[in-house]
């Protein structure tokens, strides 16, 4: 299986991922390598195996519903790119 | 000093023959001596003094730990609090931990000293320390070759006597492959054996943390510190450990060791074989019983784990928006593009290459045929485990299939370094716990023995490398530098 650039920008936009523009030739092979090698599973038989999401098929703990952590907003924002009145800033979203 | 055992320098340390301050500095010297390894990306010289003068106090009043003084380094993936936290990526380049790790935790209160941060492939994605954003460390036992990946500064600092012993985190082989190429003992616990809070998450269905050493006495005693339940990682495993360094003398009369015929097969170089036979049959005067046994299912190990690893990496690596913390591109003109060029700077090649594979197979349409294809996939792997450690009580293989490779040899190839890992990977799928053993040399380079048990027997891993250790000493070389 063969990606096209085409493929390898749409990926990228999912993944909100910038790829320089001479790189997406390279990227585009590796992926499809990378495709090529996974396809392999397709000759291993599957049918009615139980998908392993978990290597101890584990269930989640439940724990009680209290507050158990401070507020820390001032400490976690301290290496906070940009921030103003302990809000994240970004760029304008709403005109 | 760096040559002695832990438990010699804690009889050091009390005995008043050496002091951690002594200690300490004997370890930063050597660190910048043999700078040109680049083992370290920070060296946290003051606050390792801070921590070897507050360790000589705590052993002088009594109540110290074994490790208490003992200077020790962490691969720069757990977060240390208001210690540069970089994951070898320039994504984190600026990144200040404002927390530690449970293990960093776990080790303070031991009052183990921490001599600074290692090096390591970038976002733990790779098999050579190379795509490093601070460049490579370099193997000391020939400084041309890579140390392996991705802990390669963890196992090029304890080969090269730059630290007492050191952590790793094993997603695909990550800690056995290191310490393959550089002579040293690694083990990769059970998955949920020792916490995952504050290590900085690539595949969270894979990532373990555990003990870089130069013996596996040395890593009964880190992984002593290091096991047990943690409230704070909701995979963390709520079972009683072991007392690991009672358990290294047990004799090996009757153990059953099996060799799974799909890892001595074709690729597997020759001097490498040779090594591992040798191994072995030193196993046999030990009294173990060994058996030839099938995996039929291990040659799918290397899809689907590439499957699984990018898939969860991808979600994973979402965190990183350039909006809470680490690397901002400059004058963003919308959110979007802040997202992209954030993301697009900061990460390097293989991360990259791994986001995208990942988005690819959790994409709407692919998501059946690659992601749950593997999910049914790791599930049969994870029976032949389970079908083979009914018959025997461990499994012995390589744990690559050559030894140390060239710095750049394979840079241009991501395919061929992926499929290197062979013979860890499908260790990590099942979550079984296995270990990397120094078992001889091979061209000048060290060969390691991968020992594979079932679900938290690390006691008997480490006993069974232990004994070894007793009989041979290929653990005790170290490298002229």
């Amino acid at each position: 299986m063969s990606l096209t650039a085409d493929d390898v920008n749409k990926i990228a936009h999912l993944a909100r991922l910038g790829i320089d523009k001479q790189d997406i030739d390279s990227y585009a092979k590796d992926l499809s390598g990378m495709l090529d090698l996974m396809t392999r599973m397709g000759g291993l038989d599957t049918a009615g195996v139980e998908p392993m999401a978990h290597p101890l098929d584990q269930v989640q703990r439940l724990r009680k519903d209290v507050v158990t952590e401070a507020d820390q907003r001032g400490h976690f924002q301290a290496i906070a790119p940009q921030v103003e009145d302990g809000l994240y800033l970004v760029p304008k979203v709403i005109e | 000093m760096h040559t002695k055992t832990i438990n010699q320098l804690a009889q050091g340390l009390r005995s008043g023959e050496f002091s951690s301050v002594e200690l300490t500095q004997h370890f930063l010297q050597r660190i910048k001596q043999h700078e040109s390894l680049n083992a370290f990306i920070t060296v946290t010289e003051e606050l390792a003094l801070q921590a070897a003068q507050a360790a000589d106090q705590r052993i002088a009043s009594g109540g110290a730990s074994l490790l208490t003084g003992i200077p020790i380094a962490q691969k720069d993936i757990f977060c240390t609090l208001g210690v540069k936290t970089s994951c070898g990526s320039k994504m984190l380049d600026n990144f200040i931990a404002p927390y530690n790790a449970t293990v960093v935790e776990k080790f303070n209160h031991a009052g183990a000293v921490m001599l600074g941060k290692l090096n390591m492939d970038e976002f733990a994605m790779g098999s050579s320390n190379e795509t490093s954003f601070y460049g490579p460390a370099r193997n000391p036992w020939d400084t041309q070759t890579v140390p392996g990946g991705s802990s390669g500064g963890s196992a090029a600092a304890v080969a090269a006597g730059l630290a007492v012993a050191a952590t790793g985190t094993d997603t695909g082989g990550s800690i056995r492959q290191p310490a393959a190429f550089c002579g040293i003992t690694g083990l990769k616990p059970t998955y949920g054996r020792v916490s995952r809070y504050g290590m900085i998450a690539y595949a969270s269905s894979l990532d373990q943390g555990g003990p870089m050493t130069r013996s596996a006495e040395d890593a009964a005693i880190l992984l002593q510190t290091m096991a047990g339940f943690d409230a704070k990682d909701s995979t963390s495993a709520d079972l009683p450990v072991p007392d690991y360094p009672a358990a290294l003398n047990q004799p090996l009369a009757g153990l059953k060791i099996g060799l799974p015929k799909e890892f001595f097969g074709e690729g597997l170089d020759s001097g490498v074989a040779a090594v591992l036979e040798t191994a072995i049959s030193e196993y046999r005067k030990l009294g173990a019983e060994v058996a030839d046994i099938s995996m039929p299912n291990l040659n799918m190990a290397i899809p689907a784990y590439y499957v699984i690893a990018c898939a969860e990496s991808s979600a994973n690596l979402s965190r990183y928006d350039g909006v809470r913390f680490g690397y901002r591109c400059e004058s963003p003109v919308d959110l979007t593009d802040l997202y992209t060029r954030s993301r697009g700077e900061g990460f390097g090649k293989e991360v990259k290459r791994r986001i995208l594979m990942g988005t690819y197979a959790l994409s709407a349409g692919y998501y059946d045929a690659y992601y749950l294809k593997a999910q049914k996939v790791r599930r049969l792997i994870s029976q032949d485990f389970q079908q083979a450690l009914a018959q025997v009580d461990v499994i012995m293989s390589p744990v690559t299939p050559t030894t140390a490779f060239g710095i750049g040899a394979k840079m241009d190839d991501p395919i061929a370094m992926y499929l290197a890992d062979i013979y860890t990977i499908a260790i990590n799928l099942a979550g079984v716990p296995a270990m990397s053993v120094p078992a001889g040399f091979s061209g000048g380079l060290p060969v390691g023995l991968q020992i594979i048990g079932n679900h938290f027997t690390e006691d008997r891993l480490l006993n069974i490398a232990h004994q070894y250790q007793q009989v041979t000493d290929w653990h005790q070389q170290t490298p002229k530098l």
